[in-house]
């Protein structure tokens, strides 16, 4: 959890300074800091659970009828590999690691608004977490619904759902609590200069997020609230049977969960928007356009959950208003990819381990976008739902687009932390294995969906051996690039060269205090004279 | 922003407390009518006037800066806004 | 903590805020299937509706609201620095909320009895309309007794804090929040009581 990597840092800092040791001044620590890093370990040690799940997965798939488990137990597995990759990796991931190490920083604050409150959310991830992990071992063994929970299913199955959806209740309201902290912070704790149109776009789209986070999750908590009443009580509100309608299960779900798709990608476009301007050296295109479509994307975000349900039996009216505000939701997003490319012409690019990350998002979201697309149209929905197509569309938007970035943050901003930096050559080469071998595992998925293999099935007809296996070997490349990536970063963060106070040449206020940073962030308080990208001052070429 | 704190008298509270409790008669009352579907949508009104004054005066909203109101008003309107959703499809099924 | 805390009243109170909207938006789902079966089932909802005690209904909106009252009168009362009368008005509110939940006591307790509960034989012999709007009633009335028992735990510590001193005329915002909390759960009831009660 984050305690035995403190590096030998000369000088005083967040990692020495506090007065205590041990790992008490890590999980009782308040500072945004300490609490930024819990997460950040946290966060990746379900992340690389939850790969070993999906390789797992990949090779079930390999060849068609029972490679090495059982339908049961895949059933099992990809539930599982959803609800920590998706509740415990990257809903928390983003706000809670990057979220917290880089954003008060970013405004000039010493610390978020409510300290405790941000180390109690942290705990109440790590309870849930707990909660979720038990629900598989006790009881009816892990539960076998799929991330969605949908009923009838769930409310029948005799595996542990009930404890699992607790779990992820939990989990929901630490999500609840981050977010009602940076909407605070954002609000009160800038710096004297720091004017909402000289936020870094990092910190507009943590600010997206933190509004999506407290007004869509509690209806998440109420659902699975929900979910537990009906295995528990019988109170029958999803069942036919008795009057319930199981369609009011999916709109709830979906009003929480298709947002929820806006808490994994508005940061990952935050971090994207920071990084490209440094390593374009040149100020971002479009600064009020970029700030104001994150929140354009946040809300028209949350206008669109229907569009997981064309082929549910939703009335046709529905289907018309969802499917064309889905399509609204593509303009805020292009104007995004637009000014990030717009910022790239005539930049003298730098194409180092953080930029060549930024700029795969570039590719891979806008297919996964594209994609996304494709099913939000209801006539072509039809032919591709629940097809591997959409496995394949939402990983090059949730894998390509939020981890990408993910892994770009982690090379971009970590050394600020360390005070130490990672080898570059082995950096670029993970992000060819990992780049390669992402696009042949997934585009094989979206062909394979194309050609009518089912999702969420453990075996399929002889034709698609082909593409499965293709996908299940570039899974394999995928994953070596991954090992690669991890090794050499965080060897560079122990053992690497020592990284000066600004070693990208950035503008934002992180680059103006030492790396790594004292415990409250700023000797004195920073006044900010200038925007976010005005590189003119920062004295880096 | 902060600074000064509006007191509110006991007299005004107790004169929104008055007030709560004649609409709660009030909206007995309309129960006890026969109007149909208007029942609904007028026991809905006279909630929201309840709901309305104790925001105004009791949760002090009226005392409160511009930041506050316009974030009540935007979390009303999502709110809003997913039940009406929702009735895109449970009306038109 | 090491770092000087310097009270930041207006952010503590937007924090505060925000909090009550996540809570709204928990209710928020209940509400919205609330309005989903009663489009789908207006005749089922009428009737079960008439099952209900209105005379309970009605006592526990008064107490609550008059609850309201005290809890708005005790952050007057520190804002003058009038500390024991704060301890008499909190007092009222923790009272009236013990008082609400043993209203709902005996009301769950005369309901139940009558056969009416979540999957009841009783229920599921009737119209589906019927155990709809029961279950939603159970979950939504249940819910907002949580949020009552919470309310009140947190006034009582607040309480507390008052009679130390801890909370005072110049830094009462934990009081002003408390109390925020417990207006909430009450506007929750403002719509619960006609949406249960008095759809006749």
């Amino acid at each position: 959890m984050g305690s035995a990597d403190q590096p030998e840092t000369v000088a005083s800092s967040f990692w020495n300074d506090t007065g205590r040791s041990g790992i008490t001044s890590w999980i009782f620590s308040t500072d945004h800091k300490r609490i930024g890093l819990l997460y950040f370990y946290t966060v990746l040690s379900f992340f690389l659970i939850a790969v070993s799940l999906g390789v797992l997965l990949r090779i079930e798939l390999m060849a068609p009828g029972r490679t090495i488990m059982g339908p049961q137990t895949y059933n099992a597995m990809f539930t599982v590999h959803g609800v920590v990759m998706i509740f415990l990796f990257i809903i928390p991931g983003f706000p809670g690691a990057f979220g917290n190490l880089i954003m008060p920083i970013q405004i000039g604050a010493q610390d978020v608004s409510f300290p405790r409150l941000n180390l109690f959310s942290w705990w109440l991830y790590i309870f849930g977490a707990a909660i979720i992990i038990t629900s598989l071992f006790t009881g009816g063994g892990p539960p076998d619904t799929g991330w969605t929970f949908y009923v009838p299913f769930s409310e029948r199955t005799t595996t542990n759902v009930s404890l699992a959806v607790f779990g992820v209740f939990v989990v929901g309201f630490s999500s609840i609590l981050t977010g009602v902290n940076f909407v605070t912070t954002i609000h009160r704790l800038r710096a004297q200069g720091m004017t909402w149109g000289r936020l870094p776009l990092f910190v507009w789209s943590i600010y997206a997020t933190a509004w999506v986070q407290i007004l869509a999750t509690p209806i998440l908590g109420i659902t699975l609230a929900l979910i537990i009443a009906e295995r528990l009580l019988g109170t029958g509100l999803f069942d036919p049977a008795r009057g319930g309608d199981p369609l009011m299960y999916q709109h709830l779900f979906w009003i929480y969960s298709h947002p929820a798709v806006y808490i994994m990608i508005l940061p990952a476009m935050g971090v994207i928007s920071d990084v490209i301007p440094v390593f374009s050296r040149k100020p971002i295109f479009g600064y009020k356009m970029i700030a104001f479509s994150s929140l354009a994307i946040a809300a028209a975000g949350s206008l669109v959950w229907g569009h997981h349900m064309f082929t549910s039996g939703m009335s046709d009216t529905a289907i018309l208003v969802f499917s064309f505000l889905t399509f609204v939701v593509a303009i805020p997003s292009a104007i995004k990819v637009f000014n990030w490319v717009s910022t790239l012409y005539r930049g003298s690019i730098s194409l180092e381990a953080p930029m060549l990350f930024a700029l795969s998002f570039l590719l891979l979201f806008s297919i996964g976008g594209l994609t996304g697309l494709i099913l939000g149209a209801a006539a072509t929905d039809i032919h591709v739902h629940d097809t591997q197509f959409v496995v394949g569309h939402f990983h090059y938007v949730i894998f390509g687009g939020a981890g990408f970035a993910f892994f770009s943050a982690m090379h971009y901003w970590l050394p600020k932390f360390y005070g130490r930096r990672y080898a570059e050559k082995p950096a670029v080469v993970a992000w060819a294995l990992m780049f390669i071998g992402f696009n042949i595992t997934y585009f094989s998925m979206m062909v394979l969906g194309m050609k009518g293999m089912p999702r969420r099935y453990y075996d399929y007809l002889p034709e698609f051996t082909a593409l499965n296996l293709t996908s299940t070997i570039g899974s394999w490349i995928l994953v070596s690039g991954l090992i690669l990536m991890l090794v050499n970063l965080f060897r560079g963060l122990l053992k690497g060269e020592p990284v000066g106070d600004n070693p990208w040449g950035g503008a934002t206020l992180e680059w103006s205090i030492p790396s790594p940073p004292p415990t409250e962030n700023f000797v004195e308080e920073p006044v900010v004279t200038h925007g976010p990208y005005d590189f003119s001052g920062s004295g880096i070429p | 922003m902060s600074e000064q704190h509006h007191i509110i008298s006991y007299g005004k509270l107790i004169s929104v407390w008055l007030g709560l409790l004649f609409l709660t008669a009030l909206t007995v009352w309309v129960s006890r009518l026969d109007i149909g579907v208007g029942h609904v949508w007028g026991s809905l009104a006279i909630a929201s006037v309840k709901a309305g004054l104790v925001i105004t005066f009791f949760m002090h909203m009226r005392y409160e800066g511009r930041l506050l109101r316009w974030l009540l008003f935007f979390a009303l309107a999502v709110l809003a806004i997913f039940i009406g959703f929702t009735f895109f499809d449970v009306l038109y099924r | 903590m090491s770092q000087p805390q310097h009270k930041d009243y207006a952010g503590a109170k937007l924090g505060m805020w925000l909090f009550l909207f996540t809570e709204l938006f928990l209710f928020g789902g209940l509400f919205l299937l609330y309005a989903t079966y009663l489009a789908r089932y207006p005749q089922d909802f009428a009737r079960a509706g008439k099952g209900m005690h209105i005379v309970f209904g009605t006592i526990n909106t008064v107490i609550l609201i008059t609850s309201s009252l005290t809890a708005a009168m005790a952050v007057t009362a520190i804002q003058r620095n009038d500390r024991r009368r704060v301890l008499y008005l909190l007092g009222g509110t923790i009272l009236c909320a013990a008082i609400f939940l043993f209203n709902k006591y005996l009301e769950w307790s005369s309901e139940i009895g009558r056969g009416i509960y979540p999957n009841s034989p009783r229920l599921a012999a009737g119209p589906p309309g019927e155990s709809v709007f029961f279950s939603l009633y159970y979950l939504t009335v249940g819910l907002h007794g949580l949020h009552v028992l919470v309310g009140a735990t947190l006034l009582s510590v607040v309480a507390w804090r008052v009679k130390k001193g801890i909370i005072h005329a110049g830094d009462y915002v934990l009081l002003e929040n408390g109390s925020l909390y417990w207006h909430l759960v009450d506007i929750i009831w403002i719509f619960i009581f006609p949406l249960y009660y008095l759809l006749l």
